[in-house]
């Protein structure tokens, strides 16, 4: 097993991974931030140093599309995005989910027009959380990478064949270097494996017929395979995030724990976020608040249980969204958290902090104000709103 | 060129027992491209009356690898399955043997929605035949017009009102359109020739690159006309001149089909309900212009076939 020490950006981390993977087929449109990935990528391709065909399309929903033709063919296939492209592929993400297709994507998480903006949020990626897809969360580079490679044996696992995304932060991961490992191309591979499709459309000596129309006959009981696929999906993550851990020295899982045990407050978030927040956490800790973080990896299948379960001692809980469902009610995560806890009948005092649209920034100190405020309103201080939006002027 | 008895002994590609109208032209166009293929194909399609016709789950009438993922996608989707092919070809990983790709889309998932998705597949160079069953309206969804619907055409979305009266454009030619792309091959056809028909896709077949063929598609429900005239439509379409059959190779235009005598644009439409309301005192003009269009398209064709 060999280890390289190296720096990277998310986006190099990224296209690390991809041409370690060397996918049969990359087809992809560019779109900031993600255009790098597909810069970088392209380079391997002219050099020969994948199998790779590049589909370099006139748009992403026909970067999906030729994506979803090219996994039907029979052949390992990834792209990667942001905003508006995930947004334009927005019909194809279902079909792609619908035709049982291990896609690997590598999103870029960046803000949704209108104003349009460049910078990291998680609205684009919030966008097709019911689309089927298995969605993972990086909080640097070093988990990009690690997750990319993760996926193809999430996605391929015979109880899964679900398309997936794996996640950085634009910008504050995607174009900031950082201190990581990369493994040996063999080691990679070995890991990975080889794809065998199971029903190529290729293989025309047994002609399948791809896409077909259901009614109400049949319709509902493909859909509930395709859900039946992400309840599997959970036992699968913790599996090859486990054989990670053997191989490769970081073992993965759900979500990450830090200072959770005695914790009196922990904030709960996605991605880069938590980076920021174990800052805070140290320097609340410091003062004597004890305070802890969770970092959620798996947003699909959203593992509500294991949450639930872990949080269970931790009577002040404040939810981090990098999104706003406007729904008045909130941000994404912290709605299916709530659910969560409900199931869990546990006395907790939840709050939500709608945080970082179009690349605000989240400093330790807001963080570190922002948890001692819920310890005090807990013990009687000043109250404090459930749900509010944090770092805008209002 | 095949002959009649050749094609005769090659299994069909789709079979009966559809779901399409009596004397519904699409399943005629597809198996006439595809039985002129020697070697296997995998099919691609857009969403539409083919598709829908055709695979109704458990149901599927295609005896070749068919794969439909959306409307406006046909061309992308068989990039990605000819990217697939080249690229485990190229790694060993399937059998090295030719196979050739097609995708069908109607004139809405290609004039209109498929559109960007059918010039991106030609410009990237694809090894690919698109063929656009050109049935003249979105039939699928109950004969709403398109851009490929003729100029005074009854459609659900160009209806025949009081102070408008059917569609008030004239056709977009995309098989210009296709030329203009500059790709090894555009053709335009109909089912009813069906020598000519089969020669071109041989040709398609024959050559790499991306290839487009237009082919004409009566729809007896959205254009009216009894359903065993669907073959005859499509010759009244070519006698006419309203639908000529050329060929591009190369940027070389070529007749395929020049009508002993051309006959009036009347003959063509009078068999249609779309267009009865043309033959009212009041629309007579545009009857005059529809003549006047295709004489001066007729007239530019020729033109181009003498370069
Ligand atoms: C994005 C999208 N928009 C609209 C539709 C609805 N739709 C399905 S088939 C169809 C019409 C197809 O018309 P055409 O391509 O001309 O083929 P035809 O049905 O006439 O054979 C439409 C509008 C769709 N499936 N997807």
């Amino acid at each position: 097993m060999g280890k390289t020490r190296v720096a990277r950006t998310g986006n190099e981390a990224m296209a690390e991974a991809i041409r370690q993977i060397n996918p049969d087929v990359v087809a992809a449109y560019p779109i900031t931030p993600a255009t790098e990935v597909m810069q970088i990528f392209a380079t391997y391709v002219a050099d020969g140093l994948v199998d790779t065909e590049l589909v370099p399309t006139e748009s992403e929903h026909s970067a999906m599309s030729a994506a979803i033709g090219s996994q039907v063919a029979g052949a390992r296939t990834m792209t990667a995005t942001s905003s508006q492209g995930l947004a334009l592929m927005y019909e194809m993400l279902y079909i792609a989910a619908g035709l049982r297709l291990p896609l690997i994507m590598a999103e870029v998480n960046r803000a949704l027009s209108a104003p349009i903006n460049i910078h990291c949020d998680h609205s684009d990626t919030m966008g097709g959380r019911d689309a089927g897809w298995i969605q993972i969360f990086s909080e640097n580079s070093q988990e990009a990478y690690d997750n990319l490679i993760q996926a193809v044996r999430i996605a391929e696992h015979k109880d899964v064949l679900l398309p997936i995304m794996v996640t950085t932060d634009g910008f504050i991961i995607s174009h900031a270097m950082e201190a990581m490992e990369i493994y040996d191309d063999k080691d990679v591979r070995g890991f990975i494996g080889t794809y065998k499709p199971l029903l190529p459309a290729l293989d025309h000596r047994n002609p399948i017929t791809v896409g077909a129309i259901d009614f109400v006959d049949y319709y509902f009981e493909h859909r509930r395979a395709v859900a039946q696929a992400m309840i599997n999906a959970k036992d699968v993550i913790l599996e090859v995030g486990r054989e990670f851990g053997r191989k490769f020295g970081q073992e993965y899982g759900f979500y990450e724990a830090y200072k959770l045990d005695d914790a009196e407050v922990a904030m709960v978030c996605l991605g880069s976020t938590a980076g920021t927040g174990k800052d805070a956490i140290d320097n609340l800790r410091k003062r004597g608040i004890k305070a802890g973080l969770l970092k959620i990896r798996v947003f699909r299948p959203f593992p509500a249980e294991e949450l639930a379960a872990r949080l269970r001692c931790v009577p002040q809980i404040c939810v981090l969204d990098r999104s706003d469902a406007l729904a008045a009610t909130g941000g994404p995560l912290f709605a299916e958290l709530l659910a969560a806890m409900y199931e869990d009948r546990s006395e907790h005092k939840i709050i939500n902090r709608i945080y970082g649209l179009g690349g605000r920034d989240i400093k330790v100190g807001e963080i570190e104000e922002l948890l001692s405020a819920q310890v005090s309103a807990a013990a009687g201080g000043k109250s404090i709103d459930r749900i509010a939006y944090l770092g805008v002027r209002e | 060129m095949s002959n009649l008895k050749q094609l005769a002994t090659r299994r069909a590609p789709l079979c009966g027992g559809h779901r399409a109208c009596a004397g519904c032209s699409a399943p005629n166009v597809v198996r006439q491209v595809l039985m002129a293929s020697a070697d296997p194909v995998v099919v691609g399609s857009a969403t539409g009356c083919l598709e829908v016709t055709t695979t109704i789950f458990p149901y599927s009438a295609w005896n070749v690898p068919f794969v439909h993922s959306a409307f406006e996608n046909a061309g992308a989707s068989v990039s990605g399955i000819e990217a697939a092919y080249k690229s485990l070809k190229k790694q060993g990983k399937i059998a090295d043997e030719k196979i050739n790709f097609v995708a069908f889309g109607g004139d809405g998932g290609t004039y209109d929605i498929g559109f960007q998705s059918l010039s991106g597949a030609m410009e990237r160079g694809h090894n690919l035949l698109y063929v656009c069953y050109d049935n003249g309206a979105y039939m699928n969804t109950g004969i709403q017009r398109s851009s490929a619907t003729p100029r005074g055409a009854m459609t659900t979305t160009s209806p025949v009102g009081k102070v408008v009266q059917g569609k008030q454009q004239q056709r977009k030619d995309l098989t210009a359109c296709m030329v203009a792309h500059e790709i090894p091959y555009v053709a335009q056809t109909t089912p009813a020739h069906w020598r000519d028909l089969n020669a071109k896709a041989e040709y398609a077949f024959s050559i790499d690159g991306p290839k487009f063929m237009n082919v004409l598609a009566p729809c007896r429900l959205g254009w009216g006309f009894p359903m065993e005239l669907t073959m005859e439509m499509c010759r009244l379409a070519a006698d006419t001149c309203f639908w000529p059959l050329y060929e591009v190779v190369d940027g070389r235009y070529k007749l395929t089909y020049t009508p002993r005598e051309k006959k009036p644009i009347e003959d063509f439409l009078k068999l249609q309900t779309r267009f009865r309301h043309l033959f009212r005192p009041e629309n007579e003009h545009v009857i005059a212009e529809i003549q006047q269009e295709v004489d001066r398209k007729w007239e530019r064709l020729q033109k181009l076939c003498k370069l």
